[in-house]
């Protein structure tokens, strides 16, 4: 690890790998409405290309990768607690759909 | 708690040097458990901008599950991101091609950045402005495709309470969530902007500490990961 007296040091050359990988993985996702895949295809390689540009930004961009495990873990454990949320919301927004086609008919 | 001896074997004015972590949970654990700051070698500014990124995350992520609930509890159709999106182009309909354009910008704009911090510990301040007045100058690239967007489609009726394409909710979704990360997007313009001015005049050199430069890169990137999501939830869904 740098000592942070001197800050993060990496090559450039670095960077502009990980540049290139991102605008080949933002291509890919703008292929996947391009040529209109439908369904779980669509919807798991979406999530996929974004988990990957995610990770490279926050680890090679916000060079997490290189920080200790103390603040690594307290920035990214607790965004875990969304999770809960979403499932939360999902079935709370599935109960007014269903309620919705009872009481309406549509 | 002021009651502990110093060690007699240490200086009572000078800090004990920091040790590396033990690997894995062990340093976590130690780190935390030591009773005075948790985030060691970190410096202050950087861990603050974390926690701040941190509760802009949960500020987001409230927002795209709202956009999740109205979206799956509508019995309309939500109207199709790829067609709304689509532009015109020599008599040619491309679809969602103006929103790809602005993902291409934001992700350069993030590359210039990183760029930027890294010239800026090698204290080449001339390097280190142009690069970070290029991120700023994308960035508006970026704002001035989003307020084209906006006002090709408030021109064709959409609103927050309705349009002509579908779903009601579309609109309220839509201008909510890209209106809270444009206002990202241009508070950062002016962030940047304002560093890369006071490295230009010199204002870091007597400290010789350019961390400033990696915490407003810390944000900057951070508006392009929020990016990544909504490009993803709300254009490609």
């Amino acid at each position: 690890m740098m000592a942070h007296a001197q800050g993060q040091q990496h090559p450039i050359s670095l960077y502009l790998k990980i540049w290139g990988l991102l605008f080949v993985l933002s291509t890919l996702s703008y292929l996947v409405d391009y040529f209109h895949f439908q369904g779980y295809l669509r919807w798991s390689l979406i999530v996929t290309l974004m988990l990957l540009k995610a990770g490279l930004i926050v680890s090679i961009f916000m060079h997490m990768a290189w920080e200790r495990l103390a603040m690594v873990y307290a920035i990214l454990v607790p965004p875990l607690c969304l999770l809960v949320l979403v499932g939360l919301m999902a079935t709370e927004a599935d109960y007014v759909f269903l309620s919705r086609v009872v009481s309406f008919g549509r | 708690m002021a009651s502990l001896p110093p060690d007699p074997g240490e200086s009572s004015s000078s800090n004990p040097p920091v040790l590396p972590p033990a690997p894995g949970w062990q340093g976590i654990a130690s780190d935390w458990a030591s009773d005075k700051d948790a985030f060691k070698q970190v410096p202050w500014g950087k861990a603050m901008m974390w926690i701040f990124l941190l509760s802009d995350t949960f500020i987001f992520s409230c927002f795209l599950t709202g956009y999740m609930s109205v979206r799956m509890a509508t019995t309309s159709a939500w109207p199709n991101p790829s067609e709304v999106f689509a532009l015109t182009i020599g008599g040619k309909e491309i679809p969602l091609i103006l929103i790809a354009i602005m993902t291409f910008v934001l992700i350069s704009s993030s590359g210039t950045m990183a760029m930027a911090v890294n010239f800026a510990y090698r204290r080449d301040r001339a390097k280190t402005t142009a690069l970070m007045l290029a991120t700023a100058a994308l960035g508006l690239t970026f704002v001035g495709m989003q307020a084209f967007e906006w006002s090709k489609l408030i021109a064709e009726g959409v609103r927050p309470w309705g349009n002509p394409m579908g779903a009601a909710q579309f609109g309220a979704s839509f201008f909510m969530i890209t209106g809270f990360h444009g206002l990202h997007v241009s508070i950062g313009v002016i962030y940047l902007s304002i560093v890369a001015l006071k490295v230009l005049r010199g204002d870091y050199e007597r400290s010789g500490n350019y961390q400033i430069v990696e915490i407003a890169g810390l944000y900057w990137h951070f508006v392009d990961l929020v990016w990544v999501f909504i490009f993803a939830f709300f254009y490609l869904w």
